[in-house]
């Protein structure tokens, strides 16, 4: 089905089942245990035997030399595969760096070797008995120190620099001006489940069961690496225990699961262990950002520049920092910069909302000191700001853009017109308390995606889609989207996902999944009622499904006949026309936090938060519910204590683990709210949804800031903010 | 994790005698450090002599008025204690700011004192680290210390011992109990339990070889207004920046030992005298001799205006 003019009314329309708050239909197998993770196929695979990593010691040099010889006479050993024996491996095209380093390294804990034996403890125990001869060569880690060199390099979805009119000229000449500079850490996505695979072989035949968001991209890639056709590789991934990103490509686990296999000659599970995690992965780059703003005296920004640099391996990307900057605020002459350093830390890629996430942590702040000096509510100037058009490209309309609504919704909610503007005014016992405010932003992206339904005898329909639900709840919306086409209750329908056997979909990633997947879940599901209502002599267009039944005029037939005895499938994908270059299509919320900061520790603690995000139609409430408070627990991280410290001198992370890396725990997130607002987007797809998942992460660090500083009038510009980077600057104690 | 033989002692001095007879032997209770430890082969004992039997879980008082504590009295007993929350309030509260409700039911008093510290350097078998391989040198120094102590550290260690509860013991004038190989028992005051790590930080205690740890006897109650403050980045589950375990007397006088800062609970008691003066006074003479890194000097800041709040909230 080809998606080329705005959506009209359809039966999804009729919002029967979606839209409601339906129960994850996959959650009674995940609480009972019986979900099947990808460590845990114990049937799939009978006597599996187990590998384990080992990762590089030094960032960056060659390896002179292994000694397997004391691993390999260790109790239980079977294999032990290196970049020597391993025959010829290509490097995927999605990866940055070699997934098996040697013998020059790349990154630390780049993997090394795995030693595949009978049992984990025998892996783990003769992996330490590998002895590595490296011959260390200097790196750069510092990205601070390479500002002046970085080049230009374009981001996903734009160029690297942006210029509408001058810049230059307009800043100076405005009345009212900031210029300043904010940093973001490195962040890893410190999911629950570690990266985990399982890899069997049948002849030149491979079966991966793995922890993966998209499919299609392993396969192509895997099969790359590995040099083999793509038809010869199978992947299965229905359950993921968490990915933000961190998964989107192919790892370590999959690449040594499937050598130790062969190596072995028998099926091999491999699990990062948990302190490889932040090294040998990839992690959300830090970035420096020098934002400059010039407004006249009644709050108009006539000049908007950003400024973004950020490192990577030889050959890699830069994080987008500036992408919201091009679209959020008005402004008539305009600027931003892309710049990307080499470095030598260990690959940077892809975490929750990649680019907005970053940019929104500065630019938010910005226009919270834009508002100060102005003498202007935070709120006012957003709004004062707004534009209804792409303001590098005046001709393009945003498809939906409710940015107003959001702030003007969430802060009467909040109580903001209670609020001091002036800083350090609000006192509870021991506690400074402020509130601050962020606009959120992200793009809505449109990607093909296919799916098979069938229909058997019993009424049954069942959804086969390579998408996969890394637990955000697309079994769900899948489900609900085939019953509402079909015209059957949610538990008539059977959803299956995550294998390459299956149509190839958009996958999870860049909050594109819930829109596109279902959207081509509708297309297949047109296709099949086109085909039911043939089977039983019915004209499709006139032909209502609902209540299992199909209904024109005085007749209905239950929708089980029209499988006979057998079944009746249908098969097709969803594919964009270029509605999404006509219109620009984002999504759109308000964060507001109140925190309070301990006048004597300074010690920061989130007490309140809230969302309005304006996103189109909501699939599903309460899985989108789920989405955002998970992302504003995110940002709440990125805001106050996540940060991978790098080793200048030897250029690794130092934290890498989960007592090192601290993400928040129940105890640091109060009661949040989130108000979805009534959006239907009919230029998204036929769904008329967009993505949500990460618009929740978008804005929320900045508010937290502009909460701490409203708290306590100490203004951080580097995060994270931890209470180190306070103290100094707080009134004395008593 | 290295291959280790297993024994179930029956007694504390058969314990003992079984540790001195084993190069490379260790204790083991509930497991919650030295578990993970032999997992990632920073501690690879030759033998574990399981204690969890010895009759050693009781929370007793003692003849002169006070409480002895078994050193296998797990964490969440100790903390819920009515008799330790009655009277040592301090304990109770350090106890109950530290690790988890699952770490907590299963760590021992024992081994909470002997727990290892959680220098990130300690637990990357490919840095070098005098704690974990002596001689090697130390990667925290010159690296990222921003937890680390900022007193009585050495050239060659800048770890902080992890433990809230041993810094409520020491503010509380605690014994440790033990029992040699030869079967001969002492009493080892909780401030002298602890080493500095000198030129020897894999020594961490003042524990001959083999000796076992059978209690630890808290004085009669001593009163006052007991707090423990614990500072962090995030509200739960994390070690201290800084902690302060105070007992705040009437008459403004009392006793104040810091957790987070130094290779062992830090308590002055030429400080304390001082305490009806006011923070700022106790703290330039309890972190006099501090040589803080860059990245945390920031904890002399902390450790005063934390000691203030906590001395403005005994007086409240």
């Amino acid at each position: 089905m080809k998606f080329d003019t705005p959506a009209t009314t359809n039966p999804i329309d009729q919002l029967r089942v979606i839209g409601q708050p339906v129960n994850r239909i996959d959650g009674p197998r995940k609480t009972t245990g019986t979900a099947t993770y990808a460590y845990e196929w114990h049937d799939a695979a009978p006597n599996p035997a187990y590998g384990y990593i080992v990762g590089s010691a030094i960032a960056k040099g060659r390896i002179n030399a292994i000694d397997l010889a004391a691993a390999k006479a260790a109790p239980g050993v079977l294999a032990i595969v290196t970049a020597e024996n391993a025959g010829k491996l290509e490097k995927g095209s999605l990866n940055t760096a070699k997934l098996l380093g040697g013998p020059d390294i790349q990154h630390y804990h780049q993997a090394v070797a795995v030693v595949v034996a009978e049992t984990f403890e025998q892996a783990r125990a003769a992996a330490q008995l590998v002895r590595v001869d490296y011959a260390s060569a200097q790196g750069a880690f510092d990205l601070a120190k390479l500002t002046d060199s970085a080049k230009p390099e374009k981001i996903t979805g734009g160029p690297a620099d942006t210029k509408v009119g001058d810049f230059a000229a307009a800043f100076a000449a405005a009345p009212v001006q900031l210029d300043a500079t904010y940093t973001t850490p490195d962040e890893a996505h410190a999911m629950m489940e570690p990266h985990a695979s399982m890899a069997a072989w049948d002849g030149d035949k491979l079966t991966l069961w793995t922890s993966n968001q998209m499919i299609a991209w392993n396969v192509a890639d895997i099969a790359k690496t590995l040099a083999i056709p793509k038809e010869k590789v199978r992947l299965i991934s229905p359950y993921i225990g968490g990915g933000f990103g961190g998964k989107l490509f192919p790892r370590a686990d999959a690449l040594l699961a499937a050598l130790g296999a062969r190596a072995a000659g028998r099926p091999v599970k491999v699990a990062l262990q948990r302190p490889l995690m932040f090294n040998n992965t990839t992690h959300r780059p830090a970035t420096i950002q020098r934002i400059r703003i010039g407004a006249s005296k009644d709050g108009k920004i006539t000049a908007i520049g950003h400024e973004s640099w950020s490192g990577d391996l030889p050959g890699g990307q830069p994080d987008g920092a500036v992408s919201q900057t091009r679209l959020l605020y008005a402004g008539a002459d305009r600027m931003t910069t892309t710049r990307l350093a080499v470095l030598d830390l260990p690959e940077a890629n892809a975490m929750r909302a990649p680019g907005e996430a970053t940019g929104m942590m500065a630019l938010e702040i910005a226009i919270d000191e834009m508002a100060e000096k102005l003498g202007i509510d935070p709120v006012e100037l957003r709004i004062l700001n707004d534009t209804q058009v792409d303001p590098e490209k005046p001709e393009r309309s945003f498809s939906q853009r409710r940015l107003i609504e959001c702030l003007r919704t969430g802060a009467e909610r909040f109580g903001w017109s209670k609020r001091s503007a002036a800083p350090g005014r609000v006192r509870d016992g021991r506690w400074l308390v402020g509130t601050g405010v962020a606009a959120a932003f992200r793009n809505n992206m449109l990607t093909k995606s296919a799916a098979r339904v069938r229909l058997d005898s019993s009424g049954i329909v069942t959804v086969e889609t390579d998408m996969t639900d890394i637990g955000t709840g697309s079994y769900t919306i899948i489900a609900q989207t085939a019953a509402e086409m079909m015209g059957v209750p949610i538990d008539k329908v059977v959803v299956r996902l995550g294998d390459s056997n299956f149509p190839v979909s958009a996958g999870s990633g860049g909050q594109w999944g819930g829109n596109n997947s279902t959207a081509g879940v509708y297309a297949a599901c047109i296709k099949l009622r086109e085909a039911v209502a043939q089977k039983l002599g019915f004209n499709s267009a006139e032909a209502a499904f609902a209540d299992g039944q199909v209904k024109s005029g005085n007749r209905s037939v239950p929708l089980a006949e029209a499988a006979g005895d057998g079944e009746l499938a249908a098969e097709d994908v969803i594919e964009y026309g270029d509605l999404a270059k006509k219109y620009q299509q984002s999504t759109f919320g308000a964060h507001f936090v109140e925190v309070g900061v301990d006048t004597a520790t300074a010690e920061i603690r989130v007490r309140r938060m809230l969302a309005v995000c304006a996103a189109g139609r909501i699939l599903n409430p309460k899985t989108a519910r789920s989405q955002v408070i998970g992302a504003m627990t995110m940002g709440v991280g990125a805001a106050l204590m996540e940060e991978l410290v790098i080793d200048k001198r030897h250029g690794f992370f130092v934290n890498h683990d989960l007592a090192g890396y601290e993400v928040p725990v129940h105890a640091d997130i109060p009661h949040q709210d989130v108000i979805f607002l009534d959006e239907t987007d009919p230029m998204s797809s036929p769904m008329k949804a967009k993505g949500i998942a990460e618009l929740g992460i978008c804005g929320v660090a900045a508010a937290v800031a502009n909460a701490i500083y409203n708290a306590s009038g100490v203004r951080v510009r580097d995060y994270p903010i931890t209470l180190d980077k306070l103290l100094d600057r707080l009134p004395e104690v008593g | 994790m290295k291959s280790f033989t297993y024994e179930r002692a029956n007694s504390p001095a058969e314990a003992a005698a079984a540790a001195a007879r084993t190069p490379r032997a260790k204790f083991i209770a509930g497991g919650t450090n030295l578990l993970d430890l032999m997992k990632l082969e920073i501690e690879t004992p030759s033998h574990l002599i399981d204690v969890n039997r010895l009759a050693l879980d009781k929370i007793e008082p003692t003849s002169e008025g006070g409480l002895r504590l078994g050193a296998l009295v797990r964490n969440t007993e100790l903390a819920t204690d009515e008799r330790v929350r009655r009277d040592y309030g301090l304990l109770s509260r350090a106890l109950l700011a530290g690790a988890s409700g699952q770490l907590r039911n299963k760590a021992t008093t024992a081994g909470n004192l002997l727990q290892r510290t959680r220098c990130p350097y300690f637990y990357d078998t490919n840095q070098p680290c005098n704690k974990r391989q002596p001689g090697s040198g130390c990667s925290a120094i010159g690296g990222f210390s921003r937890q680390h102590a900022v007193i009585g550290a050495s050239e060659a260690c800048i770890a902080t011992h992890p433990s809230d509860m041993a810094v409520a013991m020491c503010a509380l004038d605690a014994v440790v109990e033990t029992v040699r190989p030869d079967g001969a028992t002492r009493n080892i005051p909780i401030a002298e339990f602890h080493r500095l790590p000198g030129d020897t930080p894999e020594i961490e205690t003042t524990l001959a070889s083999g000796e076992l740890i059978t209690a630890v006897t808290l004085p009669k109650p001593v009163g006052g207004k007991q707090i423990y403050r614990k500072v962090r980045d995030r509200a739960s589950y994390a070690f201290a920046l800084v902690s302060v375990a105070a007992i705040v007397q009437r008459d403004g006088s009392g006793r104040v030992a810091l957790g987070g800062v130094a290779h062992k609970p830090w308590r002055v008691e030429a400080a304390e005298a001082d305490l009806p003066r006011g923070a700022k006074a106790v703290t330039a003479k309890l972190l006099a001799d501090a040589r803080p890194t860059r990245e945390n000097a920031f904890k002399l800041t902390l450790a005063e205006r934390t000691l203030a709040a906590v001395l403005t909230e005994a007086r409240g």
